[in-house]
């Protein structure tokens, strides 16, 4: 019953545990960190735990992703669910969040 | 044997340009920097590291660090941020090392210090905690910090340049800074408001060498010289082509000269006076002025230069290099007499300085 119960949680990302879900990072920041993989696997329970989270692995990337507001950066899109995501927005068990680079530049 | 490197900031990264000393055959290499824009690249002449201040509107401020003369690049940005709730920052816009220190200057204006050699940052707060500062207005670039210069001999003092806030010295170290703006109008005041403690918009700043405390400003309203670190600014703007300009660049070793690139006015057009190219030089402090375009375009030259494009090396004769806002990069190995381009198609340069090496 536990392990349902732990399950159902994540299934309705609450905050009570981790989600196990994959991280899609852009190909431009990839060109920040050479040794990152396109696609992470990681636990998270919001947005920003799964920014902190890839900041522990590649130190610096946080940085790259959220500003000191604190807040995702504004041509920076993290897509959760199909909708874009803040740093307090939940995530859950399985989910595959893009990370995406808005369209702009010059 | 002497090689010379003039690093170009770009809006699409930095770029490398390398020559014996000659300076008649040059090596260009980049971009680097992740195609970044990069506001202003700097070379340590002790160390040979360049350092490059980016601004990237994905992924926000970096200063980049190469030292390996540019073949390799890391970067970082950690405590290179306002406290929570403030405006983020946008850009790191321009560096200066003192002996061990390296500093940043950023967009929205204030400045940083890393004393790890750009690993990690620490805000100089004494800055932004100026009673000023909620007065402060953007230029035209925003509100930014583009000019640091250290003191020669002192490493606690410190000059810096804010669009458009003016002049500030600190002789603490940062802790605390005075408005250096006497002498240097603001136009675009009111005219019984045009000698303002702050809020001038210097577009330059230079240091003569030599040691002493000579400081040179091309400012969006007239041209200055001053000989007692900034307290006393006198208009040195008689004999050239317009008052308004941006960059302005120090000879490495005559105190009495300087380089100009004046452009035709700020509501003109902001480009070569008449579409003629030239950079105007004084070898007496601003007394008098000659204008050296051998070798510049003398027809439908439509391009600025900006404030941190135009940079001198410490060769003798020196050699003088300025970067266009049209990607073209004009070198010349005779203090300015003669000119070749050395680069034509490169993006917008925003920064052009050197750095001499002995490989």
């Amino acid at each position: 019953m536990e392990g349902k119960a732990r399950g159902l949680e994540q299934a309705n990302a609450t905050s009570a545990g981790d989600a196990a879900v994959t991280v899609v990072l852009p190909r431009a920041l990839l060109r920040l960190f050479p040794d990152a993989p396109s696609e992470v696997s990681l636990e998270a329970r919001t947005v920003g735990e799964m920014i902190a989270e890839l900041d522990v692995r590649w130190p610096g990337m946080r940085d790259r992703l959220q500003d000191s507001t604190p807040a995702v950066r504004r041509h920076i899109n993290v897509f959760v669910d199909g909708r874009r995501g803040k740093l307090e927005t939940p995530l859950r068990e399985g989910l595959k969040v893009y990370v995406l680079t808005a369209i702009s530049g010059g | 044997m002497a090689q010379v490197l003039v690093l170009v900031g770009t809006k699409k990264g930095t770029f490398i340009l390398r020559s014996d000393a000659a300076r008649r055959d040059w090596a260009l290499s980049g971009p680097f920097c992740a195609t970044s824009p990069v506001q202003h690249a700097i070379g340590d002449a002790t160390t040979g590291t360049i350092y490059a201040a980016a601004g990237d509107a994905w992924f926000g401020p970096a200063v980049w660090k190469s030292t390996d003369f540019g073949q390799t690049w890391t970067h970082s940005s950690e405590g290179l941020a306002y406290a929570e709730g403030e405006e983020p920052i946008k850009a790191a816009w321009s560096l200066a090392k003192s002996g061990d220190v390296l500093y940043a200057g950023v967009e929205p204006a204030g400045l940083f210090k890393s004393t790890d050699d750009g690993l990690t940052w620490s805000q100089v707060s004494g800055l932004r905690a100026h009673p000023s500062r909620p007065e402060w207005n953007p230029g035209g670039g925003g509100l930014i910090l583009h000019h640091i210069l250290p003191h020669p001999s002192d490493p606690q003092k410190l000059w810096v340049g804010i669009s458009a806030a003016g002049v500030f010295y600190t002789a603490d170290g940062g802790a605390t800074w005075e408005p250096r703006n006497r002498g240097t109008r603001a136009d675009y005041n009111p005219e019984d408001q045009r000698y303002p403690e702050f809020g001038q918009c210097v577009h330059s700043l230079a240091l003569a060498p030599g040691g002493g405390e000579r400081l040179y400003q091309q400012n969006h309203c007239g041209m200055y010289r001053s000989d007692d670190g900034g307290r006393e600014w006198v208009s040195i703007e008689a004999g050239l082509p317009s008052t308004f300009g941006f960059p302005s660049a120090a000879h490495p070793r005559d105190p009495e000269a300087l380089f100009l690139l004046p452009l035709n006015g700020d509501i003109k057009g902001r480009y070569m006076p008449d579409a003629q190219a030239a950079v105007w030089r004084t070898r007496d402090g601003g007394a008098s002025w000659t204008d050296l375009r051998h070798g510049l375009p003398q027809e439908h030259a439509y391009f600025g230069v900006l404030r941190q494009a135009l940079a001198t090396d410490r060769l003798e004769p020196a050699g003088v290099y300025f970067g266009t806002s049209g990607g073209a990069l004009y070198g010349s190995a005779d203090e300015g007499e003669s000119w070749v381009p050395l680069a034509q198609h490169l993006p917008q340069i925003s920064s052009v300085e050197t750095l001499l090496i002995d490989t």
